[in-house]
């Protein structure tokens, strides 16, 4: 398959005529115009760079674009416009108007590795999904992806207690993406083990809401983690040209 | 010490709960537990062990991903052992990558002795103690043939498809020991949990996605994408002739459970298929009561099932 196959055949590309005769030959019907859209002149000649100084892409410039991650891909099987393998291919190009057609899907990876196994590059795939994933978040281009907000709920619960609590997670979340903990089917797996299983489901949410977990002795390391955090994120912005806030 | 005990020094490990264990994995852990007291094991917990940081804190940072396993690989040191059981395949993993990671990257190796001397605990040095999962824990101080011969209510009749996710086996580099032929483990083609289930009479069925993602990393941020996943887990299971899917990882078996109701709530696609962890499925067949391993404590309700095939 040819590196551009996706370019070339974009719907908004696509022209219909339902008479058109050209040269005495009917070419009535739909076709494609990408002949007309060839050139590219917009690279962003530091993308590979920055891509590959957040953590998870330090990989990338190994890839020999064989495919072989796209072809083992989770979502690619279920979304085909998830195609790891061309976009690693554009940011090595350093294409990044065209990967940023892609902007609002590349959070989906599902970190199964399925990629990282299959490449013959040790690439990490894998990690350089996340990088991007994080790169666009950074760079302002797209707003925080609710695996981010999760990840970040999820991450602080540990830095700050040492352990973390699903219930207290799942709640965190649901509130910080604006979800009712009421949809029904979270209803219907709720009740139908509380049907079968009253006193202990309720005494167990109860006790993990009044006492928290927590690991003894943590706070040491609590802080030594926060000040890490600090410094990779100073880290992060700085390899991105960012200002000590960053484009949020 | 019963005289066929295949890797003695087994016998006695750390055990290393990890988070999901304690909420909504506790099933799982009691029956790993119930089971190791049935084969006469010991298993020590960690003291003040933390959480591995599960698929979330290593977008964060690898290295502090790193460092948390670090420092309970560390207390499993001070604790003086030298192999940790780990039975959730995210902590499995991440103990088995912090080992990789501090033996072969010098940025990880800086950051755990920066992290664990400011903690003020001991930096663990790699090579001190194996992580080992329950399956590799029953499988080498056990063995299928001790197994079998403590069975007394064979799984006889039970159709299982055995399920691995993604952490027990990929990627494949943190898990050194695997592949190596005759009685190692594979990872495209795990089999530890199929043996200990066919040692205690079940009938595995040839599931070809025993290797499959279930969304897990995403169970609630793209709840659409793991409906999708695990629903074709399920169905092919089905399809295989499955009565019951065998887990052996605290997030994809709630993973398996939640999706089975939300598919059906969602998207209108039943499935019966039982959801059920291996050492549930292996206490019973040692003799212990449903409720001994926590079987009223599963979404799925298998209690029909389970009844109907004399178990429990
Ligand atoms: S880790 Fe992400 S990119 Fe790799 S195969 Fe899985 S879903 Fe695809
Ligand atoms: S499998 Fe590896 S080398 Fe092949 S296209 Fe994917 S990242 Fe590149």
């Amino acid at each position: 398959m040819p590196i551009h196959e996706k370019t070339l055949i974009r719907p908004e590309n696509l022209v219909t005529h339902e008479h058109l005769e050209i040269d005495g030959v009917d070419v009535s019907g739909h076709w494609s115009t990408f002949i007309e859209s060839r050139a590219v002149t917009d690279y962003n000649e530091n993308l590979q760079e920055e891509i590959s100084a957040l953590a998870g892409g330090e990989n990338i410039h190994r890839c020999w674009q064989c495919g072989s991650c796209t072809n083992a891909c989770t979502v690619n099987a279920i979304n085909p416009d998830f195609n790891p393998r061309y976009w690693i291919y554009l940011i090595r190009m350093g294409m990044e108007e065209e990967l940023l057609r892609d902007k609002d899907i590349i959070w989906q990876c599902v970190s199964c590795n399925k990629c990282t196994y299959a490449c013959p590059r040790d690439v990490v795939p894998e990690g350089v999904m996340k990088a991007t994933a994080h790169w666009l978040e950074l760079k302002g281009h797209t707003p925080e992806s609710p695996s981010t907000i999760f990840d970040d709920g999820f991450s602080q619960q540990v830095f700050d207690t040492g352990k973390i609590e699903d219930s207290r997670v799942m709640r965190g979340f649901f509130k910080g993406t604006g979800q009712s903990l009421t949809q029904p089917w979270l209803v219907a797996m709720v009740t139908g083990l509380i049907k079968r299983f009253p006193l202990f489901y309720l005494i167990r949410m109860g006790w993990q809401t009044v006492f928290r977990p927590k690991t003894r002795g943590w706070g040491r390391a609590s802080r030594a983690i926060h000040e890490y955090v600090e410094e990779v994120e100073a880290a992060n912005r700085a390899a991105l040209g960012l200002d000590a806030k960053g484009a949020k | 010490m019963p005289k066929d005990l295949k890797d003695p020094s087994l016998k006695k490990v750390a055990y290393y709960p990890g988070c999901a264990l304690e909420g909504t994995g506790h099933a799982y852990n009691k029956s790993t537990k119930a089971v190791g007291k049935e084969l006469g094991l010991d298993l020590v917990e960690l003291k003040n062990w933390n959480c591995c940081g599960a698929m979330e804190v290593k977008n964060i940072d690898p290295n502090i991903q790193t460092y948390l396993s670090a420092r309970n690989l560390s207390i499993a040191e001070d604790m003086g052992f030298d192999t940790v059981m780990a039975p959730c395949n995210g902590c499995y993993h991440n103990l088995k990558k912090a080992e990789y990671d501090l033996a072969n990257d010098e940025g990880s190796k800086e950051v755990n002795a920066r992290l664990s001397g400011k903690a003020g605990h001991a930096t663990y040095a790699p090579g001190k103690v194996e992580t080992i999962h329950s399956l590799d824990w029953i499988k080498r101080a056990i063995g299928e043939e001790e197994l079998s011969k403590r069975v007394k209510n064979s799984l006889k009749g039970l159709k299982i498809a055995n399920y691995y996710g993604c952490m027990y086996s990929r990627p494949r580099h943190i898990f050194p020991e695997k592949d190596k032929g005759e009685g190692s483990e594979s990872t495209s083609k795990p089999h530890f949990m199929d043996d200990l289930l066919a040692a205690a009479g079940a009938e595995n069925v040839d599931y070809p996605l025993k290797t499959a993602c279930c969304g897990g990393a995403h169970t609630l941020s793209d709840s659409d994408t793991s409906t999708k996943l695990v629903l074709n887990l399920l169905t092919t299971a089905e399809a295989c002739g499955a009565d019951v899917i065998a887990t052996e990882c605290p997030t994809c078996h709630t993973g398996l459970e939640m999706h089975q109701i939300r598919a059906e709530k969602v998207l209108g696609r039943k499935t019966n298929v039982k959801i059920l962890y291996f050492t549930q499925l292996l206490g019973m067949a040692l003799g212990l009561s449903a409720g001994k391993v926590g079987v009223n404590e599963n979404f799925s309700d298998s209690r029909a099932l389970l009844k109907e095939k004399g178990l429990g």
